[in-house]
């Protein structure tokens, strides 16, 4: 469909991505996980933990571990070459620092207790 | 300087020096650069969190005004978005080993959850104006319509370039050699899913 | 040369493409681009010094009446613009777009049509935003356009809403040139190009790309804000709604100071590359040139609120954003301290290219001395929105980047077209320009500790700014000379400009193997890549005593793409159009947001966006 799609190019490249791609069993498991884990989000905003000074971080975990695993896994980060891990990961970390950044500077996160 | 020509001049036109395809490098990086869109506005969303000087609230009764953000309802439709990002993968796997019928399964579920999750989102955007929160109401309907708006117009993109693969699979059929085009637009879907667990996370569980 | 080989079927259909105006609309050959982008720029340079000329003129002598305030706002909010997104990041994207491929190898970037559709859509909203001059309803809010002076509130006319369109139009072409130029280097180097064998120029293009796609989102966001708020009524920068006043000037500036990186990395890039074969001598300290770059862009995204030290951050984040600045001026200065390294004990050769690489180097420099002057928060708060500042960046962005962009187009001048410039005339330019800038911008520092605001539009006899207002204006006419002697050396170079053969400087990097200009397919056999220099000995340059233009140029015509059989892309006019139906969109937009065109214009880029992608690059094979 795009430019450099030709037949034989396409196959290979194709092929190897097979030999590493996870089978449909890990997908219906890695499925599982991530509506567990939404589960759990929704569970806890529902209970008295809503209140609670854990409340945050355990959402912040949570949901850092859903992106984890779909990028990982459904983006088969953890399979494919180190490339595509540079090219996302650098500006994945610069803009959470630029976001930290930015709720320090206009007060929302305190800088000292 | 010794110049050595490739034993193949057909080789030597699709030769890469990574062994990936343009595309795929392509996108990853397009990815990179979707994350500074999307943290300019969550950033923002969060830095104007609670400071409305008028109109409803997310999450608390303000100015007499009923809470606008639906938990239940806003769940649902992630959990949606979730499965498409499923049955996008088993799409991806059906078309790399050439199964035609699940590939088109497949792909149309994916367009039709994420059509399904647009619903959700429209449902969800009239019946807050209905409420009392516009876009431009105050500074949480400007940033919560302007974020949630980007993100859905960005699956709208991606339903439309899912619809565009089917018709392809309908006119010509998708094998193995299409692997690489519908990898490419797997990363992309993920991606618009993954901003959302960032977004259902930090808009509308967080307080 | 090789047995000619009878045409096939396609020639005839692609026979129409290759000359005249056709050729040239329908192109997707990187160094047809890249010559749109030169010319285009150096236009768009020229519209932005005469404006530079009026407000200089308005600035000669005290109560200066040769254009009103409002007018004055309008040019100097146009100069800083178009200067900035229009000459300098395109001529930069001229020298990507015509070496990067012939630098790695390559025939091509990875997506010659996008790269086409990166130029049409830079000239469609260079054109959109400057067709407010015809209405005299130009950008009139500064370069940066802070909110909410740029507000509807503050701002009810249509000049700020040329602004805001025609910003996002430009950041289209360059975030889509981004990802092509990003993908052609990672993907296309030649066999045995490895990372730390490329040219210099090309790491900082590389570099300079991954800056523009991680900076240019958020001025899309910041502007995107400031859009809604204008035609939608929302509250991003509505004061009376809570907005943080501050809100704009952080993310613009996040975006703002990546982005004068990006306009002068491309700058030292060429240096690097003029020097070293100026001074017939490899440069030094290579691997720190690549890392002291890396190191810059990523710190380039950490000083940002070093614009804003006047704006009462408080004194942890002040110190914070000090730190970081000066920390930055080192791996800068590091290339300095590289650039002289390479010309001592070699044998210079001052050619134009070489006086204005040296210019850069020396003028930057001084430029850098103000910028790290500005490091300190409380010195900063004497210097802001003063003059001084208004020096800094110039001696940065016209003695920096501008002084190493004109020793490019000098160095390959001679590849793009086969001829080389004249050498007097060059010296001229050079020379007038040196001492014009000079002239214009030195004054400048102390009109600024003297205490002349930025962008007044006049001032008084009595304030002791008139002798140094004298001397900046007559600098720039000066400066205005020598732009002339140039446009006249580049038409008259390029018609009867002595011819040269493929390597006239004796020059070390690959693309100096080729024909000038190189034929369509750039290399008739990839190159594979075995040094650093591959065209020099492992002892050197060839001939150290060389008188320019070195060798002859080719007699035989180069064979072409058909008879080497190799695959060309097909000329299209797709990625024009698909420019036009864009920007017919945001002419609904500001046209009294008119949705029928809008609808319009982004149904015709739909249907045209479909066409694209479904056809593929090249005729099947």
């Amino acid at each position: 469909m795009t430019a450099d799609s030709s037949p034989s190019h396409e196959l290979a490249a194709a092929h190897a991505d097979e030999h590493h791609h996870p089978d449909w069993h890990t997908y219906k498991w890695v499925a599982l996980v991530l509506t567990i884990i939404t589960v759990g989000e929704v569970w806890i905003y529902y209970t008295p933990l809503k209140e609670t000074r854990i409340f945050v971080p355990a959402l912040l975990i949570m949901s850092v571990a859903k992106f984890t695993i779909v990028c990982m896994f459904y983006m088969h980060l953890k399979y494919d070459a180190k490339l595509f891990r540079g090219l996302f990961v650098g500006p994945l970390t610069i803009a959470v620092l630029v976001v930290i950044s930015l709720l320090f500077l206009f007060g929302h996160l305190a800088l000292h207790a | 300087m010794a110049t050595i020509a490739l034993p193949d001049s057909h080789a030597d036109h699709h030769y890469t020096a990574t062994g990936q395809t343009h595309t795929k490098i392509a996108i990853w990086a397009f990815i990179g650069s979707e994350c500074f869109f999307f943290a300019s506005l969550i950033s923002t969303y969060l830095i104007y969190k609670g400071r409305s000087v008028s109109g409803p609230c997310p999450h608390t009764v303000c100015r007499g005004l009923h809470p606008i953000l639906n938990i239940p309802v806003t769940s649902a439709s992630t959990f949606v978005l979730l499965m498409s990002s499923l049955s996008m993968v088993l799409a991806h796997s059906a078309v790399v080993r050439g199964d035609r019928k699940y590939s088109r399964i497949w792909l149309a579920t994916t367009a039709l959850l994420g059509t399904t999750f647009l619903g959700f989102q429209a449902y969800e955007f009239t019946s807050f104006v209905h409420e009392g929160l516009k876009i431009t109401t105050n500074l949480f309907g400007s940033t919560f319509f302007t974020l949630t708006g980007f993100h859905g117009a960005h699956v709208t993109a991606g339903v439309l370039w899912l619809v565009t693969m089917l018709f392809v699979d309908m006119k010509r059929g998708l094998g193995p050699r299409d692997a690489i085009n519908v990898d490419v637009m797997a990363l992309y879907w993920h991606f618009v899913d993954v901003i959302w667990v960032a977004i259902f996370t930090l808009v509308y569980l967080i307080q | 040369m090789a047995t000619t080989v009878a045409a096939p079927p396609s020639r005839a259909a692609t026979l129409k493409y290759e000359k005249g105006i056709w050729s040239w609309l329908t192109t997707t050959d990187h160094k047809k681009i890249g010559q749109l982008y030169l010319y285009t720029a150096l236009a768009w340079f020229l519209v932005g010094g005469i404006e530079a000329l009026i407000i200089r003129t308005q600035l000669y002598g005290p109560n200066g009446r040769l254009v009103s305030a409002d007018t004055y706002n309008q040019l100097f909010t146009m100069h800083g613009t178009t200067m900035i997104f229009m000459a300098i990041m395109p001529l930069s994207a001229a020298f990507f777009n015509f070496l990067i491929p012939l630098q790695i190898g390559a025939r091509d970037v990875a997506f010659p049509r996008l790269n086409a559709f990166s130029y049409w859509i830079f000239l469609c909203g260079s054109l959109f935003i400057n067709a407010s001059w015809l209405i005299h309803k130009a950008p009139d809010g500064g370069w940066f356009s802070y909110a909410p002076l740029s507000t509807r509130t503050f701002n009810p006319g249509l000049n700020m809403d040329f602004w805001v369109i025609g910003i996002q139009i430009l950041g289209v072409s360059t975030l889509a040139a981004g990802f092509n130029f990003i993908t052609t280097i990672i993907n296309m180097r030649a066999p045995g190009m490895h990372f730390m064998r490329m040219p210099v120029f090309t790491w900082a293009a590389f570099v300079t790309q991954f800056q523009i796609i991680l900076a240019f989102p958020i001025l899309t966001v910041a502007v995107v804000f400031l859009l809604f708020d204008r035609f939608f009524g929302t509250q991003f920068y509505e004061p009376a709604a809570g907005a943080d006043p501050l809100l704009w000037q952080h993310l613009f500036w996040l975006f703002g100071h990546p982005e004068v990186y990006i306009l002068i990395l491309p700058a030292f890039g060429l240096v690097s590359e003029v020097l070293p074969t100026f001074s017939r001598k490899p440069l030094f300290g290579y691997p720190v040139m690549v890392y002291s770059l890396i190191l810059i862009a990523f710190l380039g995204f950490g000083v940002w609120a070093h614009h804003m030290f006047a704006v009462g951050m408080g004194p942890i984040a002040d110190s914070v954003f000090s730190v970081t600045t000066m920390l930055i001026a080192i791996p800068t200065g590091v290339k300095i301290f590289n650039w002289l390294g390479t010309m001592w004990g070699g044998s210079l050769r001052f050619t134009t290219a070489m006086l204005f690489a040296i210019g850069l180097v020396c003028l930057f420099t001084i430029g850098g001395i103000s910028g790290v002057m500005h490091a300190s928060p409380p010195a900063d708060l004497q210097q802001t929105d003063s003059y001084f500042v208004v020096a800094h960046f110039h001696y940065v962005l016209f003695g920096g980047s501008m002084m190493g962009l004109f020793a490019g187009v000098y160095y390959y001048f001679p590849k793009v077209t086969g001829r080389i410039m004249n050498e007097t005339l060059g010296k001229w330019h050079f020379w007038l320009m040196f001492i014009g800038m000079n002239l214009t911008f030195f004054p400048m520092h102390f009109a600024g500790l003297d205490g002349m605001p930025r962008r007044i539009w006049s001032y008084d006899a009595n304030q002791g700014w008139t002798n140094d207002n004298h001397v900046s204006t007559i600098g720039a006419y000066i400066l205005f000379v020598g732009m002339l002697i140039f446009v006249y050396n580049m038409w008259r170079s390029r018609r009867s400009g002595t011819r040269v053969g493929n390597n006239p400087w004796d020059a070390p990097t690959v693309e100096w193997s080729t024909p000038s200009p190189p034929p369509p397919y750039n290399y008739a056999k990839i190159p594979q890549i075995t040094s650093r220099y591959p065209m020099w000995t492992r002892e050197g340059p060839h001939s150290i005593s060389a008188a320019y233009p070195v060798g002859a140029p080719a007699e035989a015509p180069e064979p072409t793409a058909e008879e080497l059989h190799i695959p060309m892309p097909t000329p299209t006019l797709k990625p024009l159009l698909a420019s036009l139906a864009l920007t017919l969109a945001f002419i609904g937009l500001i046209w009294h947001k008119q949705v029928p065109i809008i609808i319009l214009g982004l149904a015709l880029f739909a249907v045209v966006l479909l066409s694209w992608v479904l056809t593929p690059l090249e005729p099947e094979h």
